[in-house]
């Protein structure tokens, strides 16, 4: 078994088996990091290489966690330093893959850079999170979290909570999720809700305890304040009383409901500290997730012919 | 020197023109129309153009050439070159060079560069200084020196009481402020806002953005009775707004860019930035109602935005690489293809809009074709099937998005200033 495409862009047009097959190839490795020897020799000799232009210490970590626990070896460049010296990204990457190496896990502020770079790279290339764009592998580990806790992601009702607008996790999990069959929503304060969304097959709720009442699972998304959300929310006390997770409003409308965050978390804004440690969550475990299903991306890629 | 376009069919819609016949040229003139005798051929050059029209000579009102400034991207002369490779004989050039053309020096100097080559450059100065939208630039130096209208294209004008001050100022030499109609506060975006721009991630720009500039500039004309232009119309709204207006009586007179009716912002799923420009491509309501202005008269005339950059400014992450496309050598056939074969206009109005309309709204004469005018001329073949090549572009620039495109219709000669670029060489006529 192996994957259709050499490169993992984003979830927007993965089939079905791809998915499959990554989230069942997670679970060999989630195995594997519970054993005492956390090591696997299966990418020995390649070369991977981080290109993060936008700093990301928590996915720049998973990702390094993966690699080398599957005995890659590994380089970051966790700065845009060189783009500032005046060199063009362009040259960057022709740089470093001058230095022959196999795969590049890229992150950058613009949309498109992944794409861009399969075009200038002969490297397999992994988005890491491309402006508001994507983050494949933020969505995968959302539903191998779901689907390790409820069994099944076909049928579920989802809802992605929060600042959707400028979300890059909200479009990946959107595409993936509804290609395992389930339902997604979103549910924040219109200013949050990009152009068009429902043109993806995506039900909006304004309502939080509606949006509570009617999902299985809601993922949270963080209330970034760098990215303008000033001038969308009035004030982050005011989102959390109207659209902020309490255990309140988990007993009141759904106490099966499962809440997921990619974090991290703001405590008292988007989530309580009360739902952030309580038993609805796996925040912590999809952390965990996250390493094994970036393993399971980078095998698949990395052993393909 | 003598030449005859021997059985050319002479289509001027202003003359109420549309003949066949031979036209002798001398020294630059029109010395005469009609069908020529034998012993008339021997003594000249003759240019078989059977079953090609001649028109006056085509004109761009929304042209920018780089120089002072840029002349790495682009100079007075190489986008005259690809002016007259497109089959234009005049162009309007905009004020956002380095520095701004809001100097009378400035106007004298591009006049200068542009003086010996067979394209009139008309230069457009900036309404404000530095196009700041702070302080007037001096209009009527500006207008003396040669400038044919005012904009501070890049941006709107930056507030109502500065546009109403240049639109009054203004109506001192009748020339038209030529407005690049978008709110700056809602224009922090890369791409058409919309469905295509939330599934790409890219940040957008709402067409409500050019909406307001447009109506509060149509307000503003019939409140002071200033000649208002819109440049670049790319919202279905904006189209309704001039329509409207056009019926009140307000003097507001639009163009469009060739991009703005032949591609929407699916184009955009590529990330190539040359399908980055500024106003964005739209969606498909929005080129429709483009077509219907075109058609109804609304939009009174085309123009390229021609926006040279050089290869490493367009090679970039997307959200980083500058805005605009080159258009000047892509126009006519983009114009006959997309416009004049698909019925959605005849030759003649396509001529109207790309010759006639825009000189009447820069207040220049429009050539006639007649003896004793100057030769002001476009051959154009409407049947000749060609694809693109930016690597033959005379113009220093390569950001197109059409290159590969297959077209129909394309300019073979242009006249002017006893000139003829003919067969990619310039020569005295
Ligand atoms: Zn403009
Ligand atoms: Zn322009």
């Amino acid at each position: 078994m192996s994957l259709s495409n050499r490169h993992l862009l984003g979830l927007n047009g993965v089939p079905i088996e791809d998915i499959q097959l990554i989230l069942d190839t997670a679970t060999t490795f989630r195995e594997v990091l519970e054993r005492p020897i956390k090591k696997v020799p299966t990418l020995q000799g390649k070369t991977i290489v981080n290109l993060f232009f936008e700093d990301s210490t928590r996915t720049r970590i998973s990702f390094e966690l993966a690699q080398k626990r599957l005995s890659a070896d590994t380089v970051n460049s966790t700065s845009s330093s060189s783009v500032k010296k005046g060199e063009t990204f362009k040259d960057t990457v022709r740089n470093i893959e001058a230095m022959k190496v196999d795969m590049i896990i890229v992150r950058h502020k613009s949309a498109g850079v992944p794409q861009y770079l399969t075009r200038i790279s002969k490297a397999n290339i992994i988005n890491a999170g491309d402006g508001l764009h994507e983050h494949p592998t933020q969505g995968l580990l959302d539903m191998y979290s779901i689907k390790e806790r409820l069994g099944r992601l076909e049928g579920l009702n989802v809802c992605i909570v929060g600042d959707v607008a400028h979300s890059r996790v909200a479009l990946s999990n959107i595409y993936g999720l509804k290609t395992m069959g389930a339902k997604v929503s979103v549910c924040a304060p219109a200013t949050m809700i990009p152009m068009g969304i429902e043109s993806l097959g995506v039900k909006i709720y304004t309502n939080i305890d509606e949006a509570i009442k009617r999902n299985d699972v809601l993922n949270i998304l963080r209330i970034q304040l760098e990215r303008n959300a000033g001038t969308r929310i009035p004030s982050l006390r005011e989102y959390h009383n109207y659209f902020g997770i309490t255990s309140e409003r988990i007993e009141k409308n759904n106490k099966e409901i499962l809440i997921l965050h990619p974090g991290p978390i703001n405590r008292g804004v988007e989530i309580s500290s009360e739902v952030a440690d309580g038993p609805y969550q796996v925040i912590l475990d999809q952390v965990t997730n996250g390493v094994a299903v970036r393993m399971a991306v980078l095998y698949l890629l990395g052993t393909m012919h | 020197m003598k030449t005859i376009l021997k059985q050319v069919t002479i289509l001027n819609p202003e003359q109420k023109l549309n003949q066949k016949n031979d036209l002798l040229i001398e020294d630059g003139i029109i010395i005469r129309i009609g069908n020529l005798k034998e012993s008339d051929f021997k003594s000249a050059e003759v240019l078989d153009f059977e079953n090609k029209y001649c028109v006056p000579g085509l004109f761009d009102m929304h042209v920018h050439l780089r120089e002072p400034g840029r002349e790495d991207e682009e100079t007075i002369v190489t986008g005259s070159n690809a002016a007259a490779a497109g089959g234009f004989t005049g162009i309007a050039c905009m004020p956002n060079t380095n520095p701004d053309i809001d100097s009378a020096e400035i106007v004298r100097f591009i006049k200068e560069k542009a003086k010996n080559h067979l394209v009139d450059v008309y230069p457009v100065a900036a309404a404000t200084l530095s196009r700041k939208g702070e302080a007037l630039s001096p209009m009527f130096e500006l207008f003396e020196a040669g400038a044919v209208a005012f904009s501070d294209d890049g941006v709107a004008i930056k507030n109502a009481e500065m546009l109403r001050n240049v639109l009054e100022y203004s109506k001192n030499f009748g020339t038209p402020v030529i407005e690049h109609c978008e709110d700056e506060s809602m224009a922090d975006g890369v791409m058409n806002e919309g469905f295509i721009s939330t599934s790409l991630g890219l940040p957008g720009i709402p067409n409500v953005a050019e909406d307001l500039i447009v109506m509060r500039d149509i307000m503003l004309s019939e409140f002071t009775g200033g000649k208002v232009h819109i440049a670049h119309i790319s919202s279905k709204n904006s189209v309704e707004l001039v329509r409207q207006a056009k019926k009140r009586g307000i003097n507001v007179t639009a163009e469009v860019a060739p991009h703005h009716f032949t591609l929407t912002d699916e184009s955009l799923k590529s990330y190539n930035t040359n399908y980055k420009m500024n106003p964005p491509l739209r969606s498909r309501a929005d080129v429709d109602a483009i077509v219907a202005g075109l058609k109804d008269g609304t939009i009174d005339c085309i123009a390229s935005d021609h926006a040279p950059h050089a290869i490493e400014e367009k090679e970039m992450e997307f959200i980083y690489a500058p805005n605009g496309i080159i258009g000047l050598e892509t126009q006519f056939g983009l114009v006959m293809s997309e416009l004049v074969n698909k019925k959605h206009l005849s030759l003649s109005q396509a001529i109207e809009k790309l010759s006639i309309n825009p000189r009447k709204i820069l207040n220049l004469p429009v050539p006639e074709i007649k003896e004793g005018e100057t030769a002001n001329l476009t051959i154009i073949d409407p049947d000749l099937i060609w694809t693109v090549d930016i690597a033959k572009f005379k113009s220093k620039a390569k950001n197109s998005p059409f290159d590969k495109r297959l077209l129909t219709g394309k300019s073979v000669a242009v006249i002017n200033n006893k000139k003829i670029y003919y067969e990619s060489k310039f020569r005295s006529i």
